[in-house]
């Protein structure tokens, strides 16, 4: 019973932490003169094609310093950063974007990776199962010499053994 | 080797099978997987050790200029096209901006058609660009960097020549300058 | 000329390594011993050969010997002698000989070692290791030759061959183009030569894996004999991953340690799967159980090194890490067909009888937990491939470049590292075979009750993110038990023995190296996952332009402007640098010099941050070069980076555990001698 409950909640926490670790979301005001830091936190989610693989907002390229005016000059017209992002993705291509949006052949990208885990799980627990059944009889055993006071003895038994 | 084949796991001989039939659907499985990843790579590595499109017929691609005009390129046959992909961040575009601009002037009359590829530029600044250079054959920007990507360009400026049939007569990669396009084109004005 | 000298040295090495692989053939037909130890002195020749080619390049180097190809390329003139030197590893010839030299280094100690109770796998291990060294050399050889020469013709085009082409004079630049700006760092000096140790030294433990396989030996042997080999070259790995860290940190100037860059990933990998192994190893000399699975994480972690490395040197992959392009791909991937087949063939080959005759029992038990361990390991490797090579695949499909950066992985790897640190607080309090959930919690309430005091502290600091909570928890979890391990078995110990605690504390540790060990590995985690989280979660940064004597601040601290110097350096350097005072709660407390080198010869621009460090974090300065202002206006912009020296301190502590585990012991004499008493579970 107990290994049931315990296996259920080692699923349940390991659920849990399944919960992505979403940071907040930057919410910008929709001033005049935009901040140096309302841009980057933009410029952050995009990369320039000329520099891969570095972020917009860490890209000290003359075509990065041009990306992040029109950045700015675009939250001064007032644009929010969803529009600001579709902008850049539909005039460069969405490989600007730091990831895919989830849909269409993008979708493999996000699904794979939990598939093959779950499927991973699967397989461990199958391998398990197998063989539970007929260790109800030694669990009970087991646990018995698996007792507290016996730790000692076993320091000392791997002790002498490595001596 | 011997020891441990001579000595199977002491089961039934009916499981045995069934359990070497799933091994072996494992394994197909694991050689398709290999072999999907393996023939991905070797495309990419073919595509990376392509280079620069240099002969035959070019990608067809339809641009719309600034100034909301469209070319597709394809519809051009019969003319020479120069292409040109630049961006205005760009400085040995800048070195060559002038004489691009004259090879226009001169050449526009002579069924030579000159077009500039914007490649992930900015609007803003492209325009400023084309007005400090005074450039007036017809540029637009690269939307989605799919024409770029379709030239497998490895950086601007580049400018490919393509010839009166439809074929592409000669790239340039780096810089070009008024003489070393001028050659190419009489040479084809010739044919 | 000493050039041809060093190329002569590299095509001996190969010969070298072909011989090895034939007199090894031999003496598998004909058993007699005189064969095997003539391949062993080809390998060992092969390690001379190498180090005088290596010498050669580093003398060349030092010497500015201009005419040579590589040397012009990553030398120069105004660089001082140690940079001159270590250039060696500063372009792909170059590293590529000297990851042959290491490798060669690996095999040769190997031979030296007594190889009379694993006679059998010699001629295998020599075969399997030569091949792959050689094929190193072979690239070297063939394709990125260091010791090319530069020649000019009389149009003035410029060539580079060992032999001189017709009418061709020999051509000597008058200065060479330098090493690249990002590479002239010293934590760029150690951190290649660790993490090709790293990568190299794995292939020791696949060569006796592929012998062990190519023999039929279904035992343990392969793993006892190249447990040390493993945990060093996984020792170096981490050391290579960690000093990457810490030079993207001090170098690259985006405030970060980890940007999830597919190079970065394509060292993590190996990594990933070599821990998985290092850990289920224990299962099978324990047990004899997990034979197959321990096989198949071998060879994955010697396929991903070999795959790694292929991707970052062939221009399949762009990153900021990747070297130029080259033209060693199509050799690479050949070699990658026929390894990875091979390996798969001699695995499916053995498949049947690497069975285990053992069951697992129960989750409950270290076994399951170890289990579980690799199954995560092999989530987060999942993930990373993943990540790594969908855009290949979508942009040959869909036609589609697609970018996928940090957000990805941290969504998908975040809950599975957070699931291994609660594994990590559990595993040391489960027994081997079975346990019960009373026995765990009769032994976890204590430290648990400990660790909860880290989140309820920080709740009572204003911390409400409930993901930052239940990390830190975690983290707090697996310190308290690991510590608690610790006093546990040295109170017993002490108990019996009538020593004073930190004597058998000591005597604890000392005699059971590898597990004390691996527990103060998991404590430098633990100090890493602290730092991670911290950075991870709680980074801020702002960013203005400042004129002279102008404030800007962030959280506690605040800059003043103070000044901006400008002026060349006698290495080719162009220096912009701005002068911050730095107050934490309106007190001056020091001074802050982030800078800006401009290298006149490469024209490339370096932005290198000033960091005000502490243990709560660090205050990381960068000065921008976004906008052109004059010396009168500058942009700043600042990162507050709370606990992440917590990473580096950890990194001390896990070296120092792997250390521990690695060190030499009686123990090991026993276990060779005696195998028996080790398969005894306790």
């Amino acid at each position: 019973m107990e290994i049931k409950w315990i296996t259920k909640s080692i699923l349940l926490v390991m659920l849990l932490t399944c919960i992505p670790f979403n940071k907040t979301p930057n919410v910008l005001a929709q001033d005049i003169n935009p901040t140096d830091d309302e841009v980057n936190a933009i410029s952050k989610q995009l990369y320039c094609p000329v520099c891969e693989s570095i972020p917009l907002d860490a890209c000290g390229t003359q075509a990065c310093i041009q990306w992040r005016d029109t950045i700015r000059a675009k939250l001064t017209d007032g644009w929010s950063e969803e529009e600001i992002k579709q902008y850049f993705s539909d005039q460069y291509g969405i490989r600007v974007l730091a990831e895919p949006p989830v849909d269409g052949f993008n979708k493999l990208l996000w699904y794979l990776p939990p598939s093959l885990f779950l499927i991973g799980a699967l397989l461990v627990t199958r391998l398990l199962s197998n063989t539970k059944n007929k260790l109800h009889v030694q669990h009970e055993t087991t646990s018995n010499i698996e007792n507290a006071n016996h730790y000692v003895e076993r320091i000392e038994h791997d002790f002498k053994k490595w001596q | 080797m011997a020891m441990s084949r001579t000595n199977p796991p002491k089961l039934g001989q009916s499981h045995i099978t069934v359990q070497q039939r799933k091994n072996r659907l494992g394994q197909l499985a694991v050689w398709i997987l290999l072999a999907a990843l393996l023939v991905f790579v070797a495309i990419k590595l073919f595509q990376t050790s392509l280079g620069p499109v240099r002969s035959g017929k070019p990608p067809d691609f339809t641009i719309t200029t600034f100034n909301d005009q469209t070319y597709t390129l394809s519809d051009l046959e019969g003319k020479i096209i120069v292409i040109n992909f630049w961006a205005s961040w760009c400085d040995p575009c800048k070195a060559e901006a002038a004489d691009l601009e004259m090879l226009w002037r001169d050449y526009k009359d002579k069924d030579v058609l000159l077009l500039g590829i914007d490649y992930a530029d900015t609007e803003k600044e492209a325009l400023d660009y084309l007005s400090t250079w005074d450039i007036t054959y017809p540029n637009g920007p690269d939307v989605g960097t799919t024409i770029s990507q379709s030239y497998r360009i490895r950086g601007v400026p580049e400018t490919y020549i393509v010839a009166q049939n439809g074929l592409l007569a000669k790239s340039f990669i780096g810089p070009i300058n008024y003489e070393n396009v001028e050659v190419v084109l009489e040479a084809l004005l010739d044919k | 000329m000493i050039v041809n000298l060093g190329y002569t040295a590299l095509l001996l090495a190969l010969l070298c390594s072909f011989y090895a692989i034939v007199s090894a053939r031999v003496y598998i037909n004909n058993n007699k011993l005189q064969w095997v130890d003539s391949a062993r002195n080809a390998v060992l020749s092969v390690w001379f050969l190498l180090t005088l080619a290596c010498l050669i390049l580093v003398y060349l180097l030092t010497n500015e010997h201009f005419e040579i190809e590589y040397v012009a390329s990553v030398s120069s003139r105004a660089m001082p002698w140690y940079l001159k030197a270590t250039a060696l590893w500063g372009g792909q010839a170059g590293s590529l000989l000297f990851w042959s030299w290491l490798m060669s280094s690996y095999t040769g100690i190997m031979m030296l070692r007594d190889w009379s109770n694993e006679r059998d796998l010699q001629p295998y291990v020599i075969t399997a290791s030569m091949l792959t060294l050689a094929f190193f050399v072979s690239l070297n050889v063939f394709v990125e030759n260091p010791f090319n020469v530069l020649w000019i013709d009389s149009f003035g085009n410029i060539t580079s061959s060992m032999t001189r082409p017709d009418a061709n004079l020999m051509f000597t630049p008058n200065d060479g183009a330098g090493l690249n700006p990002l590479l002239r760092h010293p934590g760029m000096i150690i951190h290649p030569p660790m993490l090709y140790l790293g990568f190299v030294g794995f292939v020791i433990p696949y060569s006796f894996a592929i012998g062990a396989l190519a023999v039929g030996r279904t035992d343990g042997v392969w793993i006892r004999a190249t447990r040390r080999w493993t945990l060093i070259a996984w020792l170096f790995l981490s050391l290579g991953l960690l000093l990457g860290g810490r030079w993207a940190y001090d170098v690259l100037g985006w405030g970060g340690y980890w940007g999830w860059d597919p190079v970065e990933i394509a060292a993590f990998m190996p990594w990933l799967t070599g821990t998985a192994f290092l850990h289920s190893v224990i299962i099978q000399e324990k047990h004899g159980m997990f034979k197959r699975w321990n096989m198949i994480l071998i060879i994955l972690t010697y396929a991903l090194v070999i795959f790694g490395t292929f991707l970052t040197r062939s221009g399949v992959l762009s990153s900021v890490h990747a070297f130029a392009q080259s033209s060693i791909g199509p050799l690479f991937f050949i070699f990658i067909t026929v390894t990875f087949t091979i390996s798969l063939l001699l695995l499916f080959r053995g498949w049947e009888s690497l069975a285990s005759r053992k069951t697992l029992t129960s989750w409950l038990s270290r076994e399951g937990m170890f289990l579980l361990n690799n199954l995560l390991f092999m989530g987060i490797l999942v993930a990373c491939f993943w990540g790594v090579i969908y855009p290949l695949i979508s942009e040959i499909i869909t036609g589609q470049k697609v970018t996928v950066g940090p957000p990805f992985y941290e969504r998908t790897t975040g809950p599975q590292f957070a699931a291994l640190l609660l594994l990590m607080g559990i595993v040391p309090l489960v027994a081997w075979r079975i346990t019960t959930v009373n026995r765990i919690g009769h032994l976890i309430w204590k430290p648990t009750i400990i660790s909860l005091l880290v989140p309820i502290m920080s709740i009572i600091s204003g911390i409400f993110n409930f993901a930052a909570l239940l990390s830190l928890w975690l983290a707090s979890l697996v310190f308290c038990v690991t510590i608690y391990e610790f006093y546990r078995g040295a109170i017993a110990r002490s108990k019996s023995s009538g020593n004073i605690f930190f004597i058998s504390l000591w005597q604890l540790i000392s005699r059971n190296r590898r597990r004390y060990g691996g527990y103060i590995v998991h404590l430098g985690i633990v100090f890493m996952a602290v730092g991670i989280i911290g950075v991870e979660m709680f980074q801020t940064e702002t960013q203005g332009t400042l004129a002279i004597e102008e404030r800007m601040s962030l959280e506690d601290y605040s800059l003043v402007y103070k000044d901006l110097d400008e002026y060349p350096e006698n290495d080719g350097r162009f220096v912009t640098k701005a002068t911050l005072d730095v107050y934490k709660n309106n007190k001056l407390i020091g001074e802050l010099e982030p800078r800006r080198d401009y290298y006149n010869i490469s024209q490339q621009r370096m932005t290198i941050p000033d960091v005000y460090s502490t243990l709560e974090g660090d205050l990381y300065v960068l000065l921008i070069d976004w906008k052109p202002v004059g010396p009168q206006q500058a942009t700043f912009k600042v990162y507050l980076n709370p606990l992440i020296n917590w990473i580096w301190i950890g990194g001390f502590l896990f070296i120092l555990g792997t250390l521990v585990a690695t060190w030499p012991d009686q123990r090991d004499r026993h276990i060779i001698t005696n195998n028996k008493s080790i398969a005894q579970p306790f």
